[in-house]
């Protein structure tokens, strides 16, 4: 599940429940379908309400940062916690977090 | 003193269709048959992700765009080690220590990342690998869980 916050400059996407290969597919139409109409400089990640995480999080941060890019704009992330974090630290990608 | 030779105290077996859909039952019913184990919430977490990639990993690559079904054991042993085997009929790896190298990926949509085999060794104490193409794949990933009496 995906709420998106777009004020144009900058989308805001707060994901909850679980993040795998099954439920990856419709949370990336949601947040491609905001980065196409506004092409915004900034794309927050908050995994504030996720409660599972395998590694297709990670090609969920990765396919966005690609899209971003063509485009100038920067990826990051927040409120990552517990199991999402030791992820994401696997895949290097910890960089990327803001408070 | 030589250890004893750890027997099979519980076991479960599932087999499911490789329907995206069941990639949260599958680690979902593991973890709950290895909460039998008394596991900690970070043991449990690593089982549920290690499931999930290696259940994704029959999904996404082993049948594609066809269905097959994924067969899944798992079993609690006696020296609190929890033990699974997850296998599919499906294309099988060509070259099984190309496919475990982090990011390496088939997937040329660019939304898999390639860390499916890094987590299950990750999060898991042993992870093994059989495949044969054309005939399938087995993974078997063990992990020991700490326990109460380890830290009297």
């Amino acid at each position: 599940m995906v709420e998106i916050v777009n004020t144009g400059e900058r989308v805001t996407a707060g994901l909850y429940g679980d993040i795998d290969h099954h439920s990856a597919a419709g949370i990336r139409a949601e947040i491609d379908a905001a980065l196409e109409n506004s092409t915004p400089r900034i794309l927050i990640l908050d995994f504030g309400g996720v409660n599972f995480m395998d590694s297709s999080g990670i090609g969920l941060i990765l396919g966005r940062m690609r899209l971003l890019e063509g485009f100038g704009g920067q990826i990051f992330i927040k409120n990552v916690s517990g199991h999402a974090e030791k992820i994401i630290k696997l895949a290097g990608l910890s960089s990327l977090t803001i408070k | 003193m030589k250890r004893e030779k750890a027997i099979v105290k519980n076991q479960i077996r599932m087999v499911i269709p490789s329907r995206s859909q069941n990639e949260a039952f599958a680690r979902t019913a593991v973890a709950v048959f290895a909460s039998q184990l008394d596991p900690t919430v970070e043991e449990l977490n690593d089982i549920r992700a290690a499931v999930s990639e290696a259940v994704t990993n029959c999904i996404v690559h082993a049948y594609g765009d066809i269905f097959g079904t994924i067969d899944i054991t798992a079993r609690i042993m006696s020296d609190n080690t929890f033990y699974i085997r997850i296998k599919d009929k499906g294309c099988g790896i060509p070259d099984i220590q190309e496919a475990m190298l982090p990011l390496f990926t088939t997937c040329t949509g660019g939304e898999r990342a390639g860390l499916g085999f890094a987590v299950m060794e990750s999060f898991m104490d042993k992870l093994k690998v059989y495949s044969k193409p054309g005939s399938g794949t087995s993974i078997i990933m063990s992990k020991r869980l700490i326990t109460k009496e380890d830290n009297e």
